[in-house]
């Protein structure tokens, strides 16, 4: 029988003959039943830049945003460490569920909040470099790039290979673990860069 | 695990993103005004040219995982492609034009083939030869 571990953050990997019971529930590792809402939220965001009125676009982006910034807050501070302390099975068949949703929601709400956000902030000035909070505006361009460029080149292909390697026959826990820490890792990277987003969007907010 | 030696494709493929990236918001932070394009095109040309180094280097590691490594990145290619082409439509709707469009429309096809390349490495250096339990994804 397969050996299956399934590791946490900052915690030694445990490796066990899993009961039959805890077989790896099955899983496809971009949910399709997902796919037409994400291509209704897509959508939606197409009709809102072409509509360019401020609502819609200040909806996808507030929804859009809020949706980013709490995921990334909940997931790098409650649910890695909670993940870490599960029994094997219980993560095994936590991270089964979780993180195909994950592959579909993050890459659908970073867009979103994205475009629809610039559009926005074209629509009203405030990505103009005479805005008033130009320097602000900067901030939070830069400090979306770092989160970019980590969720893209090291959350984003963890996510997958981890999936990929659960989908296996016989999965290696040392292969699962490498890519579960560095998720976890980055995950709670992108929820400390949340807190800036946070300080420089209530900023402009408030003026 | 595998202990064979790989070049480092996530270090140089991040590093490009970065440029990539550093490249957009130096557009993005100068937008209305007329942006000098020097900076912005030397940035992109690092990218674009790590890019094809990673993709070299890759190219010649013997025994990699390439049909895996395609059956992952085809599909990431498409769904970045769709999030690039969308970024790109705010971008047209806005008005943005000539040189700073080209600027932007080549970092996005840059960002929409780099990071395919990330995911399907990622997932494709792992791989031992042995099929899947279930469907495929």
């Amino acid at each position: 029988m397969a050996q299956t571990a399934v590791p946490g953050a900052g915690l030694p990997p445990v490796v066990l003959e899993p009961h039959p019971s805890a077989a790896r529930p099955d899983f496809q590792i971009v949910p399709r039943a997902g796919l037409p809402i994400v291509a209704l939220v897509f959508g939606l965001l197409i009709a809102g830049i072409a509509v360019n009125t401020p609502w819609p676009l200040q909806f996808l982006h507030v929804v859009g945003g809020a949706a980013w910034t709490v995921i990334d807050l909940f997931l790098g501070f409650v649910i890695g460490p909670i993940m870490g302390r599960l029994s094997i099975p219980a993560r095994i068949e936590f991270t089964t569920r979780l993180m195909p949703k994950m592959v579909l929601i993050m890459p659908t709400v970073v867009t979103v909040t994205l475009a629809a956000g610039w559009q926005l902030g074209t629509k009203l000035g405030t990505v103009q470099s005479d805005y008033y909070l130009h320097g602000w505006i900067v901030a939070s361009y830069i400090v979306v790039g770092v989160m970019a460029v980590i969720a893209l080149g090291l959350l984003e292909p963890a996510n997958i290979a981890v999936l990929a390697e659960l989908k296996k026959r016989q999965p290696d826990p040392q292969v699962i673990e490498r890519l579960m820490k560095r998720f976890i890792f980055t995950a709670g990277l992108t929820g400390l860069m949340q807190i800036a987003t946070l300080v420089i969007m209530t900023k402009l907010a408030a003026g | 695990m595998s202990a064979r030696r790989l070049p480092p494709v996530t270090q140089v493929g991040m590093f490009s993103l970065a440029l990539s990236v550093a490249g957009g918001i130096y557009l993005a932070a100068h937008l209305p005004e007329h942006v000098p394009l020097a900076p912005a095109i030397v940035l992109l040309g690092a990218s674009a040219l790590l890019l094809a180094g990673n993709v070299a280097s890759l190219a010649r590691v013997a025994g990699f995982a390439w049909g895996r490594f395609f059956e992952v990145a085809r599909w990431a290619l498409l769904a970045y492609a769709i999030i690039a082409g969308l970024i790109l439509y705010s971008f047209t709707r806005d008005h943005i034009s000539g040189g700073p469009l080209v600027v932007l429309t080549l970092s996005l096809v840059v960002f929409a083939v780099h990071v395919p390349v990330l995911i399907g490495f990622t997932v494709a250096r792992y791989e031992r030869g042995e099929p899947d339990v279930g469907a495929q994804a």
